[in-house]
């Protein structure tokens, strides 16, 4: 698992039935010290998230158990909002 | 999740025939300003996306929780259609991503970024 931090929400209205209900965030992967790393990507919210928090978010496969035994099609999901952190 | 834009489609009559009856779309990653950038994919579309649509592409073998998908072999699905991505203070992505940038509280009041403490929590 990773961490990011939130930047804002993606809507998309028309999109596949098992993602109905369900928050997309766009989220910014950021490294132990906060600097961001990589591209923005779109998660899954499983969490109730919101913009400008730092997040825990997990990539894969494993991005749908959430949601079991539902089956989701998302590769990205947050599973957590971190209150602080520290890190060497 | 990323997303993308379609720029084209792919016709391909010889293919695995768990294939047969997807729609094959070429979309091109854009950043969330919808900017294009470099690499592409070859997706199946299950929303009804059409060529100049901005959408919402998975990856992976999640790819195949898409709706129809279970055992077709895919490893990325169109699984919506972008209407708007909201990026919070409107600033870019690149902008957006500063890491001095502080989290703004819904109330618009900044607070200090909880990331690296000095001394231990």
């Amino acid at each position: 698992m990773l961490l990011a931090r939130v930047l804002g929400t993606v809507v998309a209205t028309r999109k596949d039935p098992a993602l109905v209900g369900s928050k997309l965030l766009l989220v910014q992967p950021i490294d132990a010290r906060s600097a961001p790393i990589g591209k923005p990507l779109v998660a899954i919210d499983s969490v109730g998230a919101g913009a400008g928090e730092h997040v825990i978010y997990l990539k894969g496969r494993e991005a749908a158990h959430p949601f079991l035994p539902g089956d989701v099609p998302t590769d990205a999901a947050i599973v957590g909002i971190v209150d602080q952190w520290y890190a060497e | 999740m990323i997303l993308g834009r379609v720029i084209g489609t792919v016709v391909s009559t010889r293919k695995d025939e768990k294939l047969s009856g997807s729609k094959l779309l070429v979309v091109r990653a854009t950043d969330p300003r919808g900017k294009d950038e470099a690499g592409y994919v070859i997706a199946v579309d299950t929303v009804n996306a059409g060529v100049g649509d901005r959408v919402l592409v998975v990856s992976g073998s999640s790819a195949r929780m898409a709706s129809g998908l279970k055992d077709v072999p895919v490893d990325a699905a169109i699984c919506g259609v972008v209407d708007a991505v909201d990026v919070v203070g409107g600033a870019g992505a690149e902008e957006g991503s500063r890491s001095d940038v502080a989290p703004v509280e819904p109330g618009g009041a900044r607070k200090a970024t909880p990331g690296l403490r000095d001394g231990r929590a």
